[in-house]
């Protein structure tokens, strides 16, 4: 996220007070001139932070959104009608659990200090944290709005998993897997990409700059493989795959993809961290990498089964916006089209076909579509990198594949071979921890009755009132 | 008295519910089915994984008639649920031994 080619400095300073009219200047009174002139510098740096900081606020709602109801809804029309509250409330739980965790120590992993792998306690209980610009992350906003859009990010990235392990994991293993999860797995990966000293952070000199605009590796990637693990892990559902399980409310599922689309315009585009153009590209690639997606997965289902469903064509959509998450603020919009339709056939094939083949129950797909989605997209994003999008290594300095820079596409592959590495060894770690300590599988019984009865004693749909 | 069972396509019931009621019928219990006699289902697929579903949705009326009103309704429904199709349904009927209306116990045909 903090990868703008230029940081504009910023005199940190209070709004102006009501504007004066324009006195008369006296031309030999030198000092009247200048301080007039750093008023206006004052007044235009504020109008510009206002209107970047009004664009960030209202970004960090709409990636809130994307969790809740947007993937809420996603996953909770594709299970079955038993255990819809369960999922729901699995994403409805990052929510409130991320945010105090991050609040607590989570934003001063991620962003404080400067060390490679990870972050220190400086920003502990948001010490430090307030109006003032961070000048390492986003030098024109209030580092409260950073703090608070770089929290969504946390909130929805856990929230991913739940896919892979849906129908049969159990509350209690969720909150305390979770727990873990952010702090020993997410946190790394945050700081190494976007935290400053972090290896693998491409705008803030790491070892290995890794292009990741938005989460494609620390987001998508991570979430995405942890999901496979705990999905290998736990085991297939009971009566998978021979007992139907067709998803309940495809009607949720669509509004859900509509709401992800919709919010993705901030996870994206607000990964500027500005209101400026680079917003723009990445909001215009973003879309495209969507559409050209949806289009793809489709094409390939018509040709396929002879029908294009609307599942096929919602989970297409969803693929192409997990590709072109780290692309956005780097390509333009003709490969960001490019980037979606490799996406959209890619992911239907591993959906359809590599997980029919190998057999593993990754419900809802979590792998699928953001493990394998990340990956590609973070592999393209170092083809299609362009300096005339981004010069984010330095004016003049190439950036990837179609700026002659072929060499990006090996730095691109190590910084997804430590996404994979930490998720991998993290969530076998976490998995047996948090199996000794609640369990993480429910009872055959439970699974059979429901997870809204037996983990939250509710019902979704109570048919008699 | 008979209790008359019939399943029909729900495309056809609200033909059948208007002909039953031109003809006099008051009361009836409607439920939503499913099941099949010799009419094939279809395929659904989701991401890439396919279901068989064979039970089809069909409509089931349920109604107890004094004797004389039988074949009445039995013509009625046979008339306006036919499409001519395999799926069209069945008819079932059995013997009744009582009938009683809660509000005033009333019992035998002036219960129906």
């Amino acid at each position: 996220m903090p990868l703008r080619a230029q940081q504009t400095s910023v005199s940190s300073s209070s709004p102006p007070s009501a504007p004066s009219s324009p006195s008369a200047v006296q031309p030999d009174n030198a000092k009247a001139l200048n301080d007039k002139l750093a008023d206006l510098d004052k007044r235009v740096t504020a109008a510009q932070s206002s209107g970047d900081n009004a664009w960030m606020l209202l970004c960090a709602a709409l990636v809130l959104m994307m969790t809740g109801p947007g993937l809420a809804l996603f996953y909770g029309g594709l299970v079955r009608r038993k255990n819809t509250l369960a999922i729901m409330m699995q994403s409805f739980a990052m929510m409130g659990l991320i945010t105090v965790l991050w609040a607590l120590v989570g934003y001063s992993l991620c962003f404080g200090g400067s060390g490679p792998v990870i972050g220190d306690f400086s920003h502990a209980f948001l010490r430090g944290v307030g109006v003032d610009p961070n000048p390492d992350y986003a030098g024109t906003i209030p580092q409260l709005t950073f703090m608070v859009y770089q929290l969504m990010f946390a909130v929805i990235t856990p929230a991913l998993i739940t896919g892979a392990t849906a129908e049969r994991m159990k509350f209690s293993g969720t909150v305390l897997f979770m727990t873990l999860w952010f702090l020993i797995v997410y946190a790394p990966l945050a700081h190494m990409v976007w935290g400053k000293g972090g290896f693998l952070n491409a705008s803030l000199g790491g070892k290995f700059p890794t292009l990741d605009f938005a989460g494609g590796t620390v987001v998508h990637i991570s979430s995405g493989v942890s999901a496979l693990v705990c999905a290998l892990y736990m085991g297939k559902r009971t009566g998978f795959p021979k007992q139907p399980m067709p998803p309940h409310s495809l009607v949720l599922s669509f509004i859900g993809a509509c709401l992800l689309w919709v919010g993705w315009f901030g996870f994206n585009a607000g990964s500027a961290l500005a209101a400026g153009g680079l917003a723009s590209s990445a909001f215009v690639a973003t879309h495209f990498g969507a559409a050209a997606a949806a289009c793809g997965w489709s094409v390939a289902e018509w040709i396929k089964n002879g029908k294009a469903s609307a599942l096929g064509a919602i989970s297409g959509a969803v693929a192409g916006l997990v590709a072109i998450t780290p692309a956005a603020g780097f390509v333009g919009p003709m490969p960001a089209l490019a980037i979606g339709l490799v996406a959209g056939v890619f992911c239907y094939l591993m959906v359809t076909r590599v997980k029919a083949i190998f057999g593993y129950d990754d419900a809802l797909d979590a792998f699928g579509v953001h493990g394998a989605g990340g990956t590609i997209g973070a592999l393209l994003t170092g083809v299609f990198a362009q300096q005339l999008i981004n010069p984010i290594f330095g004016a003049g300095k190439p950036v990837g594949g179609l700026d002659g820079h072929w060499g990006q596409i090996g730095n691109q592959l190590v910084g997804i071979a430590i996404a994979w590495g930490f998720a991998l060894v993290g969530t076998i770690a976490i998995l047996k921890i948090t199996d000794l300590v609640t369990g993480f599988r429910v009872t055959e019984e439970q699974e059979v009755e429901g997870l809204d009865i037996t983990q939250h004693g509710e019902e979704a749909y109570y048919l008699d009132s | 008295m008979m209790k008359l069972e019939a399943i029909i396509q729900p495309s056809r019931f609200e033909s059948v519910k208007d002909a039953l009621r031109e003809a006099g019928i008051e009361g009836m219990t409607v439920t939503e089915v499913r099941g099949h006699g010799r009419q094939k289902g279809h395929t659904e697929v989701y991401r890439g994984r396919e279901y068989t579903v064979d039970l089809l949705p069909k409509i089931k009326l349920e109604m107890v008639l004094p004797d004389k009103l039988v074949n009445t309704v039995v013509d009625t429904i046979l008339k306006t649920a036919k499409t001519g199709k395999i799926g069209d349904g069945k008819i079932f009927l059995t013997r009744v031994d009582e009938a009683i209306r809660i509000r005033n116990e009333e019992r035998g045909e002036s219960a129906l």
